[in-house]
């Protein structure tokens, strides 16, 4: 169980001036229960990537597998393999379209065509996951909604079809600081609960440092780290630099309280961690 | 001082959805100097764009009044010269560019006012100059990462030769990297052209660049300031659902753990100064 691809390769506009390639050779395997976070600049082929994943882009070169399934076999099974896995797209919000709340989240689970009993189920189960009352706003209208809440209700609309692995291209880019928050406090509260598998593009590093299991660095159509958050923030800055991504900022911080002599760790990744650090580089020996 | 812009006791009211009023603007009063640098902030639906609309007369107030060097726009024959001293910048990098060259675009604005050939050329070649982009001046849009849309978008305003930038979340969807490029055309402008700047942003990293923050919400001006005075209030800004830059956070987490250290610190040099005394 897992989705796998081999040796993929995608060029845009093939054979004309603008020929593009977005990736070069990708290999990658994400098992279930995995949270993996995708950085890099933008270009670097992020969204092209998770395109992938459930078979919207067709590989140029190599194959995708989900669950053992090619995705691009012809057949039932690769249209059921593309079902097990959810996409939302950046800015979602730009794709609700029905009256009320309800029946735009209601509208993926009529079209895969569940029962009306078994659609009103996954709505208010999808609702709830998210933190929507059903009761307050099942029947009102998605564009009464502040962003994050419309977000909200685009990521609904996907746990509805209840996929095995949810592929989210930068959840937060847009909203406000507490629409952030309340975004990936969902996602999380979504894979503890459920053990989904989660791979989620971000520019926001502090999140992605607290919640991957697992982080990809993307440059170039390529993979150019892929390991544990804290070691590649730890050990990756030269990678990182060139990959043109930032660390945390409280390991920015911290790097730099460091170089003025301070005798704190630089790997921290959150602001408690941070605190703790300079409270014992303090208490040691006074001051630096 | 003569100030570039006043806003007295201005209201604003949407008609709701349900034929209800929104009041997105509360009696709200600022001053705003020539030559400063202010920064917006504040949760979604506070005001802020709204506000911004209002000071180049993309809207007029429903009550109180909104002067643009001493022009009040609710005068329909301030408007051009409203709109020509003021320009907006806005947060998608994808819709604000109109032509198929970066030069083309840029040269739009001066065209429209009727300018002849060898000026539009002159403003055209000094606004990409500006924003460090001349060498981009025959590419098309779409081979633009979304800080040099930004940055070209920003040149299309300033070859209007405009006193004032206001800017709505102009970073918001760029990444760290083209968040970077956009502040610090900003803050090169403002210095060195002294153009004065409204800057609305989620980003209190950002903020800090500014002379002074104007914190909103609820249709409501609730605090202005210094970055240092603002961001010191780490309680309350949390309060407001709004972030702190992570010196000011640190620094506030350590005054709780009995750590004596100054109040007003915001920038990661203020916090190794304090903490290695
Ligand atoms: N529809 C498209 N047509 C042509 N080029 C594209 C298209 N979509 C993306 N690209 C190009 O492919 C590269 C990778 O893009 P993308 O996967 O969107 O990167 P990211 O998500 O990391 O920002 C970029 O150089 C981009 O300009
Ligand atoms: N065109 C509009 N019609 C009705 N209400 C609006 C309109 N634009 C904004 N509002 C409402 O006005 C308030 C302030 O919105 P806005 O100025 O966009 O805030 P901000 O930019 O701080 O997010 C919000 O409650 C918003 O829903
Ligand atoms: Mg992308
Ligand atoms: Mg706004």
């Amino acid at each position: 169980m897992s989705i796998e691809l081999k040796n993929i390769s995608y060029i845009y506009m093939k054979n004309t001036p603008f020929e593009h390639m977005a990736l070069q050779n990708i290999s990658l395997t994400i098992n279930p229960g995995e949270f993996v976070g995708i950085i890099g600049h933008t270009g670097s082929g992020k969204s092209t990537l998770v395109q992938h994943l459930n078979g919207l882009l067709k590989p140029g070169s190599g194959e995708v597998f989900v669950d053992e399934v090619d995705l691009n076999a012809r057949g039932n099974a690769s249209k059921l393999a593309k079902r097990k896995v959810g996409m939302v797209f950046q800015y979602p919000e730009h794709q609700l379209f029905e009256e009320t709340i309800a029946a735009d989240i209601a509208f993926g689970p009529r079209s895969l065509g569940c029962e009306e009993s078994e659609i009103k189920q996954r709505v208010c189960d999808a609702m709830e996951f998210v933190g929507l009352d059903y009761d307050t706003f099942a029947e009102r209208s998605p564009f009464q909604l502040s962003g994050g809440q419309m977000r909200r209700v685009a990521i609904a609309g996907v746990i509805a079809l209840k996929p095995e692995y949810l592929v989210l291209d930068e959840p937060s880019a847009g909203l406000d600081p507490r629409g952030r928050e309340e975004i990936f406090s969902q996602i999380m509260h979504l894979y503890n609960k459920t053990g989904i598998a989660v791979i989620m593009v971000s520019h926001n590093m502090e999140e992605v440092a607290r919640m991957a299991t697992r982080l990809i660095v993307m440059n170039q159509g390529q993979i150019s780290l892929d390991g544990n958050p804290r070691e590649i923030f730890k050990n990756g800055s030269v990678s990182l630099q060139a990959a043109g991504v930032d660390v945390p900022r409280i390991t920015a911080l911290m790097r730099y309280l460091k170089g003025q002599g301070l005798k704190v760790d630089d790997t921290v990744i959150t602001a408690e961690e941070g605190v703790k650090s300079i409270l014992s580089a303090l208490g040691g020996q006074g001051t630096c | 001082m003569q100030e570039f812009i006043t806003v007295n006791n201005l209201c604003h009211d949407y008609a709701g959805f349900d034929g209800s009023t929104v009041l997105a603007l509360d009696n709200i009063s600022l001053k705003i100097a020539p030559g400063e640098f202010v920064a917006v902030i504040g949760t979604n639906g506070s005001g802020k764009s709204t506000l911004a609309k209002h000071l180049n007369a993309l809207l007029v107030p429903t009550s109180g009044d909104c002067m643009v060097a001493g022009m009040n726009t609710k005068e329909d024959e301030n408007l051009w010269k409203i709109r020509q001293k003021v320009g907006m910048v806005f947060q998608n990098p994808d819709n604000q560019i109109v032509a198929t060259l970066v030069e083309e675009d840029v040269a739009f604005g001066p065209e429209n006012l009727g300018l002849p050939p060898s000026e539009i050329r002159r403003r055209v070649d000094e606004a990409l100059r500006f924003v460090g982009m001349e060498q981009y001046r025959q590419h098309g849009p779409h081979l633009l990462s979304g800080g040099q849309k930004q940055r070209v978008a920003i040149a299309g305003v300033l070859a209007m030769r405009p006193e004032c930038l206001v800017l709505d979340e102009p970073t918001a969807m760029l990444d760290p990297l083209g968040r970077d490029e956009v502040l610090s055309t900003v803050c090169r402008l403002n210095r060195a052209e002294k153009i004065t700047v409204v800057y609305i942003t989620h980003f209190m990293e950002e903020a800090i660049a500014a002379d002074r923050v104007v914190v909103m919400n609820s249709g409501k001006i609730m605090l202005t300031g210094t970055p240092a005075e603002i961001f010191s209030d780490v309680e309350l800004l949390k309060s407001l659902g709004l972030d702190v830059p992570v010196a000011a956070d640190v620094a506030y987490r350590l005054r709780k753990a009995g750590v004596s250290i100054p109040k007003n610190i915001i920038t990661e040099q203020e916090l190794a100064v304090a903490l290695c005394r």
